[in-house]
């Protein structure tokens, strides 16, 4: 237990971590940290290994070496579902939702976590269950009203599927959100959407941290976005990083320009 | 992405009268029988319950027949084993092959509990108590292997199951145990373990088969009542979202294999439960009770039903049943048999005025044939038709010949290559085959198939299903799932 009295406020940590699938090194040695209330951002050109960082934190991988730390405890060797409940959620590049369930029920599932009524006492709907049930719906409404009347009234009660793509999206944000997390990792939020859809992604990002108040680790192509929401930007390549700091600072750093568009580029610059 | 502008006569994809209207789209897609479907949802489950089981209790005072009651019973334990393998295959989504071994295992079970083959004789709430427990122990167990496997995997290893347990139940009559000098006899082999006592609870035995249907439907409605509860909790919002992605359920705070053992063992349970009272109603058991054909009866009233759908499964358990029981008699079979073909192309042969040549060439092709036949060799003419309604009908129309079989075998094949035909050619010529077609049906029915009612019953519900399949390929009140979008 060795307190960090320079960082009180650190809340995810990864330390060394490393991660290879047979002989490709998609992560190598990464260090990173996210401070309480911070929206730190991950770019890097594909390939560079951010979804697995992901993937990683939220236990689908274990990293062959490293620790991650959630408030100082470790998240290495939980289960997924546990690592949900410790206050990791994310929502997934190429979306997952529940399709054929309602989007209600869809954030109402991603409650599970939470709450506790056993199945006797759902089968013998006792009056504590059902008042778990009705926080439940109250919680799901709550979440899915955080994002205006786009995904309120008559949309609760129809299959996901029938969803636009940007309201899936935001759907996808309001079930992990459901699940009760301190740390949200959004992964490329605003991939497909136009650019008004782009804008408005950009803010709502900065309202779950002020009004949701998560803390936010998102991975993004967009540039605009980037800039927009970040108080810090990691650049990734080939599972290293290659800097950070500011957005200004990280856009111009040679090795984060060479990363995208090569080295010529970078030398008639 | 850019906004998509909508043409003024087609719905504009991706706005918001698209998605408003899709309750409206859903019941279109539902084809003629929705406007049903809608009404019954508007009702609440717990009526449409009450009412079918108050329905089904008035049974033995409609009909004093004790063949009709067992059918009535053999259609509840039918639709209990439908909504146990609904828990497991519908909402969680795995497909377990291996089912119908917790139902033989529930029943061997209570079979060795009340009978003389240990003289053990439990009260029967307590021997259903344990049948219950260990049935889902048992799911646990087959659970704990099987939670890591996907798909085809679990299909193969729970088969597998399924298939030992047969086997078990077959060959456990000499056991060698190292404190006992003799083989011990557990299962009674292929013999099965007879005389086992009938359910008594309170001091009321039900002995007559009107009293298990009463008691089979108390039992129905307890599990209706159970799973429908589950169902609307948290459980089976977690247990539906893990059959619509397991990795971003467990991302999402579910314990996804908890969730699947948790699966197995409601499953396994309600199979054991209705084991239980399928023994002490037979008051035997025996292996080949539990075998294959049985599981595939069972998995065809989910899958008919609509997998998910607990009315569904319910409907698709009272369905396969009752007209297996109706094909029995030959004249029922008969009359179904020209029933679907006559319903079929009432169907499928637009216009009427189409559907009423084919009709009219039909009759005039096989009076031809028939005075042909007669003419050419009067042996072809003079088999015997099988009596039953309408068999005078057909006399002078189908051609019915001394050697049935042997020509009857001929017709079949026949039969076969111009169906495959018939899907083949189109416009006129299409029109023009089904006329022979249809005669061809006829003769193979009233020549081969009538005469092996066992077979008959299994292809004309094989065909029904097909047809069924192809109509509404998410079942009777099933919803159609979209798996990609």
């Amino acid at each position: 237990m060795s307190a960090q009295p320079e960082q009180p406020d650190r809340i995810l940590e990864l330390k060394r971590i490393s991660k290879a699938f047979g002989g490709l090194q998609v992560i190598d040695g990464l260090d990173l940290h996210v401070d309480q209330g911070e929206i730190v951002s991950v770019i890097g050109p594909n390939g560079a290994g951010k979804t697995t960082l992901f993937n990683l934190i939220t236990g689908v991988y274990r990293p062959d070496r490293g620790e991650i730390l959630l408030d100082g405890g470790s998240l290495l060797g939980l289960p997924p579902h546990a690592i949900t409940q410790r206050g990791v959620a994310r929502t997934f590049q190429t979306l997952r939702l529940f399709l054929n369930m309602t989007v209600k029920e869809n954030v109402m599932a991603a409650a599970y976590g939470r709450t506790k009524a056993g199945v006797l006492r759902s089968m013998l709907r006792t009056p504590s269950m059902r008042r778990e049930e009705q926080e439940i719906s109250r919680l799901a409404e709550e979440k899915l009203a955080f994002f205006g009347e786009r995904l309120m009234g008559y949309r609760w009660n129809q299959p996901a599927y029938s969803l636009s793509y940007a309201n899936r999206r935001r759907l996808e944000i309001a079930r992990a959100t459901a699940t009760g997390p301190r740390v949200l990792l959004l992964d490329e939020p605003a991939a497909g959407m136009n650019p008004k859809e782009t804008q408005e992604i950009t803010e709502l990002i900065a309202q779950l941290r002020t009004e949701g108040g998560y803390t936010i680790l998102v991975i993004e192509h967009d540039m605009h976005v980037v800039e927009g929401i970040s108080d810090r930007v990691v650049a990734l390549d080939h599972g290293i990083k290659i800097a950070e700091g500011s957005f200004d600072a990280v856009a111009t750093d040679p090795r984060v320009v060479e990363a995208y568009l090569g080295t010529k580029a970078a030398a008639t610059k | 992405m850019s906004e998509v502008e909508g043409t003024p006569e087609g719905p504009k994809i991706g706005v918001d009268e698209w998605v408003a209207r899709h309750g409206e789209r859903a019941g279109l897609r539902g084809g003629r029988l929705a406007p049903l479907v809608q009404q019954a949802e508007r009702l609440p489950w717990w009526a449409l319950l009450a009412a079918a089981v108050a329905a089904s209790a008035l049974i033995p005072f409609i009909s004093s027949s004790d063949y009709v009651i067992r059918v009535a019973v053999n259609t509840v334990l039918f639709a209990l084993l439908a909504l146990g393998l609904n828990v497991v295959v519908g909402w969680a989504g795995l497909l377990d092959l291996g089912f119908i071994a917790f139902y033989g295992f529930g029943a061997y079970s209570y079979a060795l509990l009340s009978s003389d083959q240990f003289d053990l004789h439990f009260p029967a709430l307590a021997a259903v108590a344990i049948v219950i427990v260990t049935s889902a122990l048992l799911g646990l167990l087959l659970g704990l292997p099987s939670r890591r496997l996907l798909g085809d995997y679990l299909a193969i290893v729970t088969l597998f199951f399924a298939q030992i347990y047969v086997v078990l139940a077959t060959n456990a009559d000499r056991i060698k145990l190292p404190w006992n000098d003799g083989p011990t006899d557990f299962t009674g082999g292929p013999n099965g373990i007879t005389d086992i006592d009938p359910i008594s609870i309170l001091g009321y035995e039900f002995t007559s088969v009107r009293s298990y249907l009463w008691l089979s439907l108390g039992v129905f409605t307890v599990v209706v009542v159970a799973l429908q509860f589950v169902n609307e909790s948290r459980t089976g919002r977690a247990w539906r979202a893990l059959r619509e992605d397991p990795l971003a359920a467990e991302l999402m705070s579910m314990p996804v294999n908890r969730l699947k053992l948790l699966a197995f063992m409601f499953g396994a349970a309600t199979a054991g439960l209705t084991g239980a009272i399928f023994a002490s109603l037979q008051l035997g058991v025996f292996p080949q009770n539990f075998d294959l054909p049985l599981l595939i009866t069972v998995y065809a009233m989910v899958i008919l039903g609509g997998a998910g759908s607990i009315p569904g499964v319910v409907i698709g358990a009272i369905t396969i049943n009752v007209s297996l029981e109706l094909l029995r008699d030959p004249s029922n079979a008969r009359a179904l048999f020209y029933a679907a073909i006559g319903l079929g192309l009432v169907a499928l042969v637009r216009p009427w005025r189409r559907l009423a040549v084919v009709a009219g060439a039909t009759v005039a092709f096989g009076i031809v044939v028939y005075q042909l036949a007669d003419a050419i060799r009067p042996a072809w003419t003079s088999g015997s038709i099988e009596g039953g309604r309408f068999s005078e009908l057909l006399d002078g129309w189908v051609v019915h010949p001394v050697d049935s079989t042997r020509l009857g075998n001929i017709g079949f094949i026949l039969l076969i290559v111009a169906l495959l035909t018939l899907t083949e050619v189109r416009g006129i010529w299409r029109t023009i085959l089904l006329v022979p077609t249809l005669y061809l049906a006829a003769f193979v029915w009233e020549n081969r198939l009538v005469t092996e009612p066992s077979v008959t019953r299994i292809l004309l519900l094989g065909a029904l299903l097909v047809v069924l399949m192809s109509w509404r390929p998410q079942g009777l009140l099933g919803t159609s799932r979209v798996e990609i979008v």
